[in-house]
């Protein structure tokens, strides 16, 4: 199963599954983090632990674990 | 932004749904995502001054403010901003307990033309509760910058409700929202909102929990078919909320209980569980906002964020994200600590010359010496001081500062710095609040509320009295200058960066703060 930390910079993925509870999911729900929705990671910060991600026109920062809980595929 | 005293505490609560009608005709609630200009569009209304930034979660209270228009009289709600009204965290709750149970007699929803899609999402999750809406799409001439057009009547067509286009930052503009609230307020504007359809399973258990719940009390439809959205969702929160505020029993009515178990197991055949139902009501609205953006946004120019990713790769880059970053604050240390050393200088000879006629003035009345002593060389001279000493640097540090803000660089401080913040269990949020910190550390304190995690937050603000700020700065220097005097500029450094990024956080973390749960 692929998860949002294997996807290269500059590639598009697609959401498949949120596996993270609570807080986080409500907020990436709000944020339109639902299956299919294209996301690509456009950023990657000095420490190389939090990543941008471009999701619907927004650019969003996800650290290392939270990312790890969104399974994506490279094909919708 | 003050500490004022109505503005902390218990009081803060009270207050939120407690706007009386009778100092206004009508009441308008001020809605949106954060972020997308709502201050600015409250503050240019109501003429207030309320501080506005740029990163989201400013606003974290409610607070209102007049316009009149056309000799009638609006009080204006700005809310705090919310993705959605769905989640419980605390300025969630307070923006849905005013839209739902607040009765405005008009919501505004701000809008970011520049994402829409993301934007609708909020929109449509408020039709579900009320009628009388007005979606504002602000920021236009963002868009134009980055060449998206958006047809505004055809969005109105789609949503059902009036639409207006702004440019907050313009008042200009402001004046035909002014007039499309007025004509909703007086009834000349009927909104008809086309609510999202779920799918067919969802939508037979709704109307089915729909019915029960028009049967056994007396309640609007509309506000029937929200609840039993609510009921099925099973956030404990939201329906206390609905039980306290419309006085109704929910949780232990047998017959609604009933109904919502039959409906559960039908969901329950058609894999439809308690954990993906609001999966699927999400999906189903983002899907449908996508569908809608594609109707109505034209981008003419689909690289239009190249330029805006190429500064930001640089900002953030390994090899010059944090040298620029120290640059920036270096620069503005630099003109804060030297620049102020002028003002600072004539204010006080300003005030040595006025001191002096003042003890002319207290020989020419024959005061005792024990009281012009005390009054003159004690309480104004103390006074004056102080003010000469940390006026001028405030009074360059702030507006630097808020440079900084609206080129929106702060969050790429947040994003570079979060790496090695996380490993003292804090977020990189905390250097934004850090750097305000060095201005004043009451500033640093108040602004800590963008951090959402309570935890960090309460760490945030602990140590956020150990950056050393202008007010300390004269007096670590003075300590360093009388012990230190040799090793001194050493020994600055190592305060700062020792308490304020590693033994405060680091110890607290370990020792005391274990127990809180961290979130993004």
């Amino acid at each position: 199963m692929k998860t949002l930390n294997d996807l290269p910079l500059n590639t598009k993925g697609y959401i498949q599954k949120l596996n993270c509870t609570g807080n986080i999911r409500r907020r990436l729900l709000d944020l339109g983090f639902v299956e299919g929705s294209p996301i690509t990671p456009i950023l990657i910060s000095p420490s190389k632990d939090p990543r941008a991600f471009s999701i619907r026109g927004t650019l969003i920062a996800i650290r290392k674990e939270d990312a790890n809980l969104i399974n994506i595929t490279f094909h919708p | 932004m003050g500490l004022t005293n109505s503005s902390t505490g218990s009081r803060l609560l009270i207050n939120n749904l407690s706007f009386s009608k009778d100092s206004c005709d009508y009441q308008i609630a001020l809605a949106g995502n954060p972020n997308v200009g709502k201050s600015t569009i409250f503050n240019n209304l109501t003429g207030m001054h309320q501080h506005t930034g740029n990163w989201p979660g400013k606003t974290v209270e409610n607070s209102s403010g007049n316009c009149i228009y056309q000799d009638t009289n609006f009080l204006f709600v700005d809310i705090p901003g919310t993705y959605s009204i769905m989640s419980n965290s605390e300025e969630e709750e307070i923006a849905r307990d005013y839209i739902c149970f607040g009765n405005p007699d008009c919501t505004v929803i701000v809008v970011d033309s520049t994402c829409l899609e993301r934007n609708l999402n909020l929109v449509f999750q408020i039709m579900e509760i009320t009628d009388n809406i007005v979606v504002c799409v602000n920021l236009l001439d963002e868009a134009k910058k980055k060449k998206i057009h958006i047809n505004l009547d055809k969005l109105s067509e789609e949503l059902g409700v009036p639409v207006v286009g702004t440019t907050a930052r313009k008042k200009k503009t402001l004046t035909h929202l002014m007039d499309t609230i007025n004509q909703v307020c007086i009834g000349k504007i009927k909104p008809t909102p086309k609510k999202i359809i779920y799918n067919k399973v969802i939508e037979n258990g709704l109307s089915k929990i729909q019915n029960k719940l028009e049967s056994e009390f007396s309640l609007s439809s509309d506000l029937c078919r929200w609840i039993a959205l609510k009921l099925l969702d099973g956030e404990e929160n939201i329906l206390q909320s609905i039980e306290n505020n419309l006085a109704i029993d929910l949780l232990h009515n047998e017959a609604i209980q009933e109904v919502k178990k039959m409906v559960h197991s039908e969901f329950l055949q058609n894999h439809i569980t308690e954990h993906n139902f609001k999966d699927s009501i999400v999906t189903d609205i983002m899907h449908h906002s996508e569908s809608i953006c594609q109707k109505v946004c034209t981008f003419e120019d689909e690289n239009y964020s190249t330029r805006d990713r190429k500064i930001d790769q640089i900002l953030t880059s390994k090899k010059f994200g944090i040298p620029i970053m120290l640059l920036f604050l270096g620069i503005i240390f630099w003109l804060t600590i030297v620049g102020a050393n002028y003002p600072s200088q004539a204010l006080f000879s300003l005030f040595a010359w006025f001191q002096e006629k003042l003890f002319g003035l207290a020989d020419l009345l024959h005061c005792p010496h024990w009281l012009s002593s005390m009054l003159i060389s004690g309480v104004y001279q103390t006074l004056t001081w102080i003010v000469s000493v940390m006026l001028p640097p405030m009074a360059i540090f702030f507006p630097l500062f808020t440079i900084l803000e609206d080129l929106g660089y702060l969050p790429r401080i947040a994003f570079n710095m979060d790496g090695f913040f996380k490993k003292c269990c804090c977020t990189g949020k905390q250097m934004i609040t850090m750097c305000m910190g060095f201005g004043c550390n009451a500033a640093g304190c108040v602004g800590c509320r963008i951090i959402d995690s309570p935890r960090e937050r309460l760490i945030a603000i602990l140590t956020n009295n150990f950056v050393p700020c202008n007010r300390k700065i004269p007096l670590s220097n003075c300590h360093c200058y009388h012990f230190y005097s040799w090793y001194s500029p050493w020994f600055f450094c190592f305060y700062c960066f020792y308490f304020c990024c590693y033994f405060g956080n680091r110890i607290r973390n370990h020792l005391y703060f274990n127990y809180f749960q961290t979130s993004i």
